[in-house]
């Protein structure tokens, strides 16, 4: 009985490690290619899950639904919509300062969570949406199975795209936005589309866990959980590397569900705030990568442009 | 009607004072370290606890504990200054950005780990509200806007009449400029981060006493603290000013037409358009 236990929660645990994967891949897209600062995953991680959820569930009381449409026609809506919301949001902020980006992405993630707490007729409110379908009727190791194989499918996308000669302008306007627009590329819509497909990513990850869940809130979509943790993932992985961010996916969701371990041990009396002592080690952890390994386990292999002479070498 | 008119702007007065407060510091923040400080609402939480630790546990009176708990905060914000910020001071402003973010996570799991996930206020019992020419106001409503008045004056004052305040102006307006006019930076930097923490105090003890404490208290309101600082221009503490009346006003204003709900996304709203005609504020901000 122990043994089963343990192998439920490993398979929980690597399925929603997927999840994560999946979400810290479009942000290496985003940030780690191309330099967007987006801290609104949570929105577009939310706007994937309700629309999946909304469009897959049986009839019910109350708000709108009853589509029941298959899960896949879901996931494929949930891409659609949040790049929809990406484009609409990407038109506006993409030709801003990075640090712009960020507080409006922050924004546009908390007005898509004030929403769908509030618009009680689309999402049930703070009740949240019950019922959504689980492909092969929830058969775990199915599941997990079906969700690492979107993970891999996911990676060589990220990974393809970063070689592509569309991957290679993504960097190159990073690194020197003047220089990609002397080359005759238009910079703001590479930029866009980095933006759109990240977040279609994102869309699609927020689908794959409202129909691992079953069952989804807007408690859930909290920045903590939803931004915050993914940054800690790329960042600890190391952005800019497609392994190093698939790998920060899965090493620091381990080391986040260890913490939960962690905090069964603490005293009684802080025992109540266990999720608080969570986010201060995770909080810690950022910081000490940040200044310690900046670039991440798998740092970003840089390739030189130009050779460097050998007489050049020593100068600095 | 006119009444209601006039309710709501007393609400815009009293909650803008409080979002100055926050602004003015993220500005200059902004203007003289070059990163949005995303941990600043969680400095006014911090503050706002200090005080309540001092009111709670020593049984101080709550205008005693402001100025412990403003210069507490201000150490504070030193000590992470130390501990983060200055070892990545060479490296990209997101990185900073990342790094503040991650601090304000650990401010607030500290708070929440000391005092709880729970609503706490400074003094139990109903203050009654006086009306005047059907105005309805709180005695606590009065004491917020005199405090944010008090403090807006005293930062004016501090910022065009001392020697550190006119260092801090010039480095915001025109970094290499002050450089090379032997500006002492890293001591502009200490001070700019006891203004700020100062600042953000006695904003979060403000903004306590409007509504309650929380440890998301601050952090909700970093929304619209940075649409001020956005709309007054980066690194003008003036504009940080005007832009907080206005995002107040306008997000009062606004639960006349649609629910009070999407408040923070008006002064969202308000942040964008003007990002997108007038990128550097009201004051031409100097990023």
């Amino acid at each position: 009985m122990e043994l089963i236990n343990l192998l439920n929660y490993a398979l929980f645990f690597l399925t929603l490690a997927s999840v994560y994967a999946i979400l810290t891949l479009a942000l290496n897209l985003q940030w780690g290619l191309t330099g967007l600062f987006n801290l609104g995953i949570a929105g577009f991680f939310a706007v994937g899950a309700y629309t999946s959820a909304i469009l897959t569930t049986p009839e019910h009381a109350g708000y709108v639904g009853g589509f029941d449409l298959p899960i896949f026609v879901g996931a494929i809506a949930a891409m659609i919509t949040s790049s929809i919301v990406a484009v609409i949001i990407g038109l506006i902020t993409v030709r801003l300062r990075t640090d712009y980006l960020a507080i409006a992405s922050i924004g546009v993630a908390e007005i898509i969570r004030l929403y769908f707490k509030n618009a009680e007729w689309l999402t049930n409110g703070v009740r949240g949406i019950p019922g959504i379908p689980r492909p092969f009727g929830g058969q775990p190791v199915l599941l997990l199975l079906l969700l690492l194989a979107i993970v891999i499918a996911v990676y060589f996308l990220v990974e393809r795209a970063r070689i592509s000669p569309w991957g290679r302008v993504l960097r190159a306007q990073r690194e020197n936005e003047d220089g990609t627009l002397a080359a005759g590329k238009n910079t703001n819509r590479f930029r866009l589309e980095s933006f759109v497909v990240g977040s279609a990513l994102m869309g699609l990850a927020g689908a794959l866990y409202a129909h691992f869940i079953g069952f989804i809130t807007p408690q859930a979509f909290q920045p903590l959980y939803g931004t915050f943790l993914v940054w800690v993932m790329l960042i600890a992985g190391g952005s800019g590397n497609t392994l190093g961010a698939l790998l920060g996916g899965f090493a620091i969701w381990l080391i986040w569900s260890g913490t939960q371990i962690l905090a069964d041990f603490l005293p009684s009396t802080l025992s109540t705030q266990a999720g608080a002592v969570r986010v201060l080690l995770i909080g810690l952890l950022l910081e000490i990568v940040l200044l310690l390994r900046p670039q991440g386990l798998i740092p970003e292999k840089r390739t030189a442009l130009v050779p460097r002479k050998k007489s050049d070498k020593g100068k600095g | 009607m006119a009444t209601d008119l006039l309710q709501l702007l007393y609400y815009g007065l009293v909650y803008g004072a409080i979002v100055a407060l926050g602004a003015i510091g993220v500005s200059l923040i902004f203007g003289i370290l070059r990163f949005a400080n995303f941990s600043h609402g969680d400095l006014m939480t911090t503050g706002s606890y200090v005080a309540l630790a001092l009111v709670g546990w020593l049984g101080w009176p709550l205008w005693a504990a402001v100025a412990p708990a403003a210069i507490a905060t201000g150490v504070i914000a030193i000590v992470l200054d130390r501990l983060f910020y200055r070892h990545l001071r060479r490296t990209a402003p997101v990185i900073l950005l990342i790094a503040s973010f991650g601090s304000g996570l650990i401010l607030r799991s500290i708070v929440q780990i000391i005092f709880g996930p729970d609503n706490h206020v400074y003094r139990t019992g109903i203050s009654i509200p006086f009306r005047w020419q059907g105005l309805v106001i709180t005695p606590d409503s009065l004491w917020v806007l005199g405090g944010a008045i008090v403090m807006v004056i005293l930062v004016h004052l501090f910022l065009s009449h001392t020697r550190m305040g006119k260092s801090m102006r010039a480095m915001s307006d025109n970094m290499d400029l002050a450089l090379v006019s032997g500006i002492p930076a890293e001591r502009v930097v200490m001070w700019t981060w006891i203004i700020g923490g100062i600042l953000a105090a006695i904003g979060g003890i403000l903004l306590s006493m409007d509504t309650k404490l929380h440890p998301t208290v601050g952090y909700h309101e970093l929304l619209p603290i940075f649409a001020a600082a956005i709309v007054g221009g980066i690194g003008r503490p003036y504009g940080a000013i005007l832009g907080a009346f206005i995002i107040s006003l306008a997000m009062q204003y606004s639960t006349l037409i649609i629910s009070p709900a999407y408040m923070p996304a008006v002064a969202f709203t308000i942040m964008l358009v003007v990002l997108i005609i007038r990128p550097s504020g009201l004051f031409k901000g100097t990023l």
